[in-house]
């Protein structure tokens, strides 16, 4: 109860702090207009290993740019360049 | 107004070389005698699928950009599904973007190619 009428908590040691590192628009940094839904290879950077489109809170990716993926990931599967279920795609 | 489009289709392996340019030619003859301008053609020979379509495991991909009337699309992709030969098809109308990148794109091939000689 000490700690607490003192007004403060003191740690021995102080608490790790999360410095995690801020997520971007890869997008809008690199200044991408255009997806392409030919480039397979560069597609599966936004999918799981079994082919499933990844969320923006994991990629970054803003909402603008994550609508054009997944509308370039969903014409790629259309052409079979990449494919609908998979297991171990990476 | 003409809009520029680009096509992606897929033939069936089953065809020999001469079958599969001779669709080829079938569809760029359609694409002309539609008064369409033929800007772009990429033939991306036989590829792997990601899957299997018709129980096919491979196909011969072919690119097409062209410059058409919006109604002459309905027509082409008609053609498309009547093809037996065709296992797949894709048409976008292509952006202002896009057509910068595509543009982008082709001249890199080109420079790489005239560095190669």
């Amino acid at each position: 109860m000490a700690t607490q009428q003192s007004g403060e908590i003191k740690y021995l040691t102080p608490i790790a702090v999360d410095t995690k590192k801020k997520k971007y628009c890869r997008f809008k940094k690199s200044g991408i207009k255009y997806i392409d839904y030919k480039d397979a290879d560069f597609l599966l950077k936004f999918v799981n290993e079994q082919g499933k489109i990844l969320p923006r809170r994991i990629t970054g990716t803003s909402t603008k740019y994550q609508r054009k993926v997944a509308q370039a990931i969903k014409r790629a599967r259309h052409l079979a360049l990449m494919p609908y279920v998979a297991d171990l795609l990476k | 107004m003409l809009k520029q489009y680009e096509t992606v289709f897929i033939m069936t392996p089953v065809l020999s070389d001469e079958q599969m340019k001779e669709t080829v030619d079938k569809y760029q003859k359609f694409l002309i005698s539609k008064n369409a301008e033929i800007v772009y053609e990429n033939n991306w020979g036989l590829r792997k699928l990601a899957y299997p379509i018709q129980k096919k495991s491979t196909g011969f991909y072919h690119l097409v950009e062209f410059k058409a009337e919006p109604q002459v699309i309905r027509e082409f992709e008609v053609t498309f599904k009547r093809d037996e030969r065709i296992l797949r098809f894709l048409t976008v109308a292509l952006d202002k973007h896009s057509l910068a990148y595509n543009e982008k794109k082709r001249n890199k091939a080109k420079s790489d190619k005239q560095k190669e000689e």
